[in-house]
């Protein structure tokens, strides 16, 4: 059986959930290959094999970390020739689609992006245009890329060998051209990362002030939940960038989304509407994200937030 | 310093986007055509780049006719003069197509700094600067949230999931940007005015030597097969808080197993 190549996303010691979702989506295709960059296969192999990994390739040379994208281009390149992989599976995060863009370049196979489940025959369904239409889209040159959509997928065990093949190959000098001097970690907490979340709480320009995003967090907290902010929030400096869900922020699509004080403008949607289940607290009834609402509760943020986070730590003893 | 900015004209996120029955592609003419939004930034850290160490900003597009519109307001924030790659044999060309032909217009009129927006909000792949600079064979600074030139050397915060990377490289390189760099400026009515008077240089796939039987809709590496209108969610409950708005949301919560 071919193998299907699966770029691992992790951060040097635990892997993340979306390669465990890969590494699932890739038994139905073919033998499960993870393809490690960097230190930290060892400490992640159980997990990997838990899954289904068949084999790991680790390629653990520092350069993968200290520059950008490139050199793991490169290696999937070089592996991909030796391996004749069926398809090559990404993680549709920022780094995912550059490495799988890179790969497409290289090799001159097509690349699917935020594909959001797999036929048996490899096509893909994506949601474009804000969450308003699905296609049904495949790669016809070459060997599919496919870049999936974090929490598209749920992780399902399977005994694999998880067998380790170490890979050392020469990274080329025009892949070393984008050097990381530095990295700064701001904020991260004890919170689940924004696009791995199974709940996330996201909040709006009704919450009114930075200091006001404190009990945003506290509601994710009660839940275990990550935070996220609409375009207005971040825009406003309330919130870091990086946490901003919608079009020109991170796509989710946890199995619960609350949205508190977004009004759901298509901006906001774009990021959102896959959510499995959408609650909603919101103080204006004709605000649009009640379209998508499954339980909406038309009122005070700052009276209902409070009180909800009281039922919930209530009920969890 | 010679900056290139890319921009793309889509289709205004506000109006009713939509795919043609006939072939699958944008339907262009249902909706708004505006200039991808992150490419504004890219535009507004083009001038600044370009205010602060000197030289020129050139706008590059690849599109129909009609994205002229949306080079002239490019000119009118304060480029100095565009390229428009205009041919019928690219359309519907997919991301290897698009990457490819962009280079190759890159090549041929000469860069010291790319910038474009990281994603376009229609098709939102977000590979495409990757791909140029694995094509020209230039550094990739991508997701900056900041970017510094000193002489020949270029720093970028590049915006992570945790925070930033700090990324240096040497020019000439490709950046893209993301909308926490800076807040585009709106163009002024002398800036309209100087625009019209400002040089579109047109090309054509024969002008930069891409071979038409590589490009466009037909001889796409992917292709889209079918697609639908996404179904309404179904309508939920929605109560209004007379002073038991929490406890029943997290009733709610609780019914469905997340509490």
């Amino acid at each position: 059986m071919a193998e299907i190549l699966v770029l691992a996303e992790h951060d040097g010691e635990a892997v993340k959930k979306v390669t465990l979702e890969l590494v699932t989506l890739a038994r139905r295709f073919g033998e499960p290959a993870v393809v490690w960059t960097g230190a930290g296969a060892e400490s992640a192999r159980a997990r990997l094999a838990e899954h289904g990994a068949a084999k790991v390739y680790i390629a653990a040379a520092p350069e993968y970390d200290d520059y950008v994208v490139a050199p793991k281009a490169e290696l999937l390149a070089e592996l991909a020739k030796q391996s004749s992989p069926a398809a090559v599976f990404l993680a549709n995060t920022a780094e995912g689609r550059e490495v799988g863009g890179r790969l497409a370049v290289k090799t001159g196979w097509g690349i699917l992006t935020d594909v959001v489940g797999l036929d048996d025959d490899l096509s893909a369904e994506q949601v474009i245009f804000g969450g308003a239409i699905n296609v049904k889209s495949r790669v016809r040159s070459g060997t599919p890329i496919i870049a999936v959509r974090p929490n598209a997928i749920s992780p399902e065990a399977a005994a694999g060998e998880a067998v380790i093949e170490p890979v050392s190959i020469m990274v080329s000098d025009t892949a070393k051209q984008a050097r990381i001097t530095d990295r700064v970690v701001q904020q991260r907490g004890a919170r689940p990362e924004l696009t791995e979340a199974s709940i996330v709480v996201s909040g709006g320009r009704g919450v009114g002030s930075a200091d006001n995003m404190a009990l945003i967090e506290k509601l994710a907290d009660s839940l275990g939940a990550a935070v996220g902010a609409s375009r207005a929030v971040t825009d406003a400096g309330w919130y870091p960038h990086q946490f901003q869900v919608g079009q020109t922020g991170k796509t989710v699509s946890p199995q619960l989304y609350v949205a508190v004080g977004i009004s759901g403008a298509i901006q906001h949607r774009a990021g959102m509407q896959t959510s499995k289940t959408i609650m909603v607290v919101n103080k204006d009834p004709e605000a649009p994200i009640f379209e998508l609402a499954d339980f909406g509760v038309v009122g005070d943020l700052f009276k209902v937030v409070p009180q909800l986070v009281e039922e919930i730590e209530k009920r969890a003893g | 310093m010679n900056i290139v900015v890319c921009v793309k004209q889509v289709p205004d996120t506000w109006s009713e986007r939509t795919l043609r029955e006939s072939d699958s592609t944008l339907d262009r003419d249902a909706a708004d055509a505006v200039i991808n939004e992150l490419d504004e930034f890219a535009i507004e850290e083009g001038l600044r780049l370009a205010e602060a160490h000197g030289g020129e900003v050139t706008i590059l597009s690849m599109g129909p006719e009609r994205a002229s519109e949306s080079i002239r307001k490019a000119l009118s924030m304060g480029a100095d003069k565009a390229v428009h790659l205009v041919d019928d044999a690219l359309a519907g060309s997919d991301v290897l197509a698009t990457s490819a032909a962009l280079a190759a217009v890159l090549s041929q009129i000469g860069f010291d700094l790319v910038i474009l927006g990281s994603e376009s909000t229609d098709a939102r792949t977000g590979v495409v600067p990757a791909m140029l600079s694995e094509r020209l064979g230039v550094p990739q600074l991508s997701f900056a949230s900041k970017v510094q030139i000193d002489g020949n050397s270029i720093t970028i915060n590049r915006l992570a999931d945790y925070g930033y990377d700090t990324v240096v490289a040497t020019l000439p390189a490709v950046v893209s940007v993301v909308e926490k760099i800076n807040e585009p400026r709106y163009p002024s009515f002398k800036g309209i005015m100087a625009a019209k008077k400002k040089p579109v240089q047109i090309m054509s796939v024969a002008d930069i030597g891409v071979d038409a039987s590589q490009v466009g809709l037909a001889n796409a590496a992917t292709e889209v097969l079918s697609f639908a209108k996404r179904p309404a969610r179904q309508a939920g409950t929605i109560v209004t808080d007379e002073g038991e708005g929490g406890s029943k949301a997290a009733e709610f919560l609780a019914a469905r197993k997340f509490i």
